[in-house]
């Protein structure tokens, strides 16, 4: 066995010298700050976020971390700073640390969650609260949106949902990345954010107009009007084909969506 | 927090720039686009994929003497987690019809097509269902919807943009479903962007010839991924979901079809053998191999376990080596480096400037192109900002859009972004941003054809994980339109070869034998194990005192 642990020189964190990939990346002269991870002290780089940071110290996520990108929901971290009273949440891959806060991942939390068939449900509010009769539960305390990282106005959508307004609701939840501190949060227990996908399931289905160019455009593909012409260019010769793509109209840019249309082509 | 006082400075640059520039936009005047064979020589002096070194001939498999990046040909020359003869396979844990190894966009449409068929399902993944790159995709999915376009020119823009390099009938394929995509997904309630009327509000993208870029918000990705994610869980009765608990292994039975996988839930270390008539594998990218070093945007899963698998077991690649270094990843603040900047922002007209505040590329050329032209204009031409961690950045000149379509554009149709700035002190639809090509994207991957059939019957792939549709570059889009398409054809494709009739023979694992066998042959030398399954990213320092794991591996050497 080698390894190269020297007792007289020990615990210091060396300055990691070159970075490659999501590696934690010290800016010249940063300086290590401490963070308590479950109430365990580590030294960390400041500037770095939680995430990074928390790798910096040696952990290793299983749980705990998804995109890196702040757009999943898997790394929702609840923390305290030193001599504040608050909770403060936020994403442990877009969180910068700070000195000595304290901090705990809150990987998943259980919300209950009903089950239904998009395709036989009208867009009533009635539905909603039969599927999730504990909406009414809710005492507009906003702790939910207080907790929300993505900064969602939770109360906002849920107490549009109480007041019926499906669309509203599907509107403001449009952010929710469905990482469950809401519910975590809640008095009522209620799961806002399976009852907002629902909400906006419904909006998107059975409220929104639907794209009728689209239905049209389904309805030729499927009579088989391009068929020929996708198994002409699919043995078409290199050279015919870079001529062709050469030619390709650009569609001018202002042009609003359905107004240009060009002369005599035959491939629309 | 936000810019620094010198980056202010040059801001104003920027801003000195941005009337004349503002002027020319309104009156839909562009920077020229290169000519192809301009581009040509662009990508030949100055994109990753085009240099020699940091690739060398894999030495074993299927595509041995291809020349692939190193990361790439290691991870293929690698043995199994497993001792093939430690392995009972006589007594399954699970038995299915269709097992689908990984969560995302393309394994989850797959379960729901599957399903729609009438036949059982368990879908295995890595992490939670919808950890993967779907989830992140966030400018939009390409469809040929408006009457101003038609699957013509999808094919046509798409087999461009790959320098005509893809594979024609997946391309085919393609524009021939990406309609149909759209509509499956309004059908499940997915909240597109629309007008009032409920067109849906289309745009360009780079090298598109017609406005073809669907979206919903700038989180178009996360939204399909609710949505099928939503869907799924509401077929509870036949589709099952194993989270924590990828594939390590393809078992074969003694016919050579496909058998099923074993599988290693991560939490409890347990492998259980899962059998299936028909396997599906949409396990993703590989961006967290970190090719060259460079940064990435992927998930934390995107490890090319699918590819390894596959590779293994006989099933060869397509434009393998070629990966996609999007243009715009974010170069400032340090926090956010290598994320993802939508191509939308260009999309909807800002600008891609030098130090000096001045247009040096067409905004819209072909991501590989881009990345070239912005690659160049650091290194060769000399005039990259220097951010205050020694990285190169350009300017995207985002409040250009609140300018050009209306203020609280940006807030509207990037919100995620917005948001994702806001944090750090930086309002990007009054200030610009810095940006540099980041890893972005597997363009090739396992081989299959316009059905996502390998050559192992039984065997079936859709999504990042495969090869040819995008040739040698993909175009923005057409990833969330591969995973919905091909996602769908496999899960379809593999519920008609269930419902066809499949009768399994005895459970082997003697491919694997075989290829490590192959690698001792090849003379490949202490090979890694792979799938690696996640990325380690402790620091030498730690990895120094993980003395188990030092003295496990010199144990095994």
């Amino acid at each position: 066995m080698s390894h190269h642990h020297d007792s007289k020189e020990p615990k210091q964190k060396k300055k990691v010298q070159v970075a490659t990939g999501d590696r934690a990346i010290l800016p010249e002269g940063a300086t290590t700050i401490p963070v308590y991870i479950m109430g365990k002290r580590y030294e960390v780089p400041e500037t770095l976020t939680i995430m990074k940071a928390m790798e910096y110290a040696g952990f290793k996520f299983l749980r705990g971390a998804g995109c890196r990108g702040g757009i999943c929901g898997a790394c929702p971290t609840v923390y305290r700073k030193p001599g504040d009273y608050k909770l403060h949440f936020g994403l442990a891959c877009q969180t910068v640390v700070e000195p000595d806060m304290y901090l705990a991942q809150i990987p998943f939390y259980p919300a209950n969650r009903a089950a239904y068939k998009i395709e036989d449900l009208e867009p009533n509010p009635e539905i909603i609260f039969s599927l999730y009769p504990e909406l009414f539960r809710c005492v507009a305390c906003n702790n939910c949106t207080k907790a929300c990282p993505m900064g969602v106005d939770v109360l906002g959508y849920i107490s549009a949902l109480k007041q019926g307004d499906i669309a509203r609701a599907a509107e403001i939840s449009f952010d929710c990345i469905q990482c469950g501190m809401c519910a975590s949060r809640c008095m009522g227990e209620l799961p806002q954010y399976h009852i907002a996908q629902l909400a906006r399931r419904m909006y998107g289905r059975a409220i929104m107009p639907r794209a009728r160019h689209l239905a049209k455009r389904v309805e030729e593909i499927e009579s088989g009007k391009y068929d020929e012409m996708l198994k002409s260019l699919q043995t078409m010769s290199h050279g015919e084909l870079e001529k062709r793509y050469k030619e390709r109209e650009r569609e001018p840019d202002m042009a609003p969506n359905g107004t240009w249309l060009p002369a005599n082509d035959p491939y629309l | 927090m936000g810019y620094t006082p010198e980056m202010k400075e040059l801001i104003k640059r920027v801003e000195a720039t941005r009337p004349a520039r503002m002027e020319k936009a309104r009156r839909g005047e562009n920077f020229p686009a290169l000519s192809l064979e301009e581009r040509a020589v662009v990508l030949e002096k100055f994109h990753p994929d085009y240099q020699k070194e940091g690739r060398r001939p894999i030495r074993t498999g299927p595509d041995k003497g291809l020349v692939l990046p190193e990361e790439i040909a290691s991870m293929l020359e690698s043995r199994s987690m497993l001792r093939p003869e430690n392995v009972d396979l006589s007594n399954p844990d699970f038995e299915t019809d269709v097992l689908i190894v990984g969560g995302g966009g393309a394994g989850t449409s797959a379960a729901l097509l599957a399903a729609d068929a009438g036949v059982r399902v368990i879908m295995t993944t890595k992490l939670r269902h919808g950890d993967a790159n779907t989830m992140m995709a966030e400018g939009g999915i390409q469809a040929a919807v408006q009457e101003s376009d038609s699957p013509y020119y999808h094919y046509m823009d798409t087999i461009g943009g790959g320098h005509f390099t893809n594979q024609s009938d997946l391309v085919a394929a393609l524009a021939h479903d990406a309609p149909l995509s759209i509509a499956w997904l309004e059908s499940l309630g997915m909240m597109f962007n629309k007008f009032p009327d409920g067109r849906l509000i289309s745009r360009h993208f780079g090298g598109s010839s017609r406005k073809r870029m669907n979206s919903a918000g700038d989180m178009t990705g996360a939204e399909i991924m609710r949505v099928l994610r939503d869907e799924a869980r509401n077929r509870g009765d036949q589709i099952t979901i194993l989270e924590f608990c990828p594939a390590v292994e393809l078992i074969l039975d003694e016919d050579g079809k496909c058998a099923g996988a074993i599988l290693y839930n991560m939490e409890t270390r347990e492998f259980f053998i899962a059998k299936a008539k028909a396997t599906i594998i949409a396990t993703g990218g590989n961006g967290r191999l970190h090719i060259k070093g460079f940064a990435c945007t992927n998930h934390y899963g995107a490890t090319m376990d699918g590819v390894v698998m596959c590779y293994r077991a006989g099933v060869g690649s397509t434009c393998l080596f070629s990966t996609q270094y999007h243009p715009t990843g974010v170069a400032y603040p340090e926090q956010n480096v290598g994320l993802l900047i939508t191509e939308k922002v260009r999309g909807l007209g800002a600008h891609v400037l030098n130090i000096d505040g001045e247009q040096f590329c067409f905004p819209l050329e072909p991501r590989d192109v881009e990345s070239a032209e912005l690659i160049k204009e650091a290194l060769e031409v000399g005039k990259a900002v220097i951010t205050p961690t020694g990285r190169y950045g350009l300017w995207l000149d985002s409040p250009m859009i609140d300018l050009l379509h209306g203020e609280g554009t940006v807030r509207r149709e990037l919100p995620a972004k917005f948001i994702q700035f806001e944090r750090h002190g930086i309002d990007i639809s009054k200030e610009p941003m810095l940006v540099y090509p980041t890893l972005h994207y597997q363009n090739g991957g396992i081989a299959i054809n316009a059905d996502c059939e390998t050559t192992i019957p039984g065997l079936y792939s859709a999504g990042e994980c495969t090869g040819g549709l995008h040739g040698e570059n993909r175009l923005m889009g057409n990833s969330l339109q591969d995973v919905i398409t091909f996602g769908r054809r496999s899960g379809a494709a593999a519920a008609r070869y269930v419902n066809g009739g499949v009768e399994l023979k005895k459970l082997t694992l003697d491919h694997v034998v075989k290829y490590e066998k192959e690698l001792v042959e090849a003379g490949v030398e202490n090979p890694m194990v792979a799938p690696i399954l996640l990325p380690d990213y402790s620091t030498d320092e730690v990895a120094s005192r993980r003395l188990l794991e030092i003295q496990g591996k010199l144990e095994a050497e």
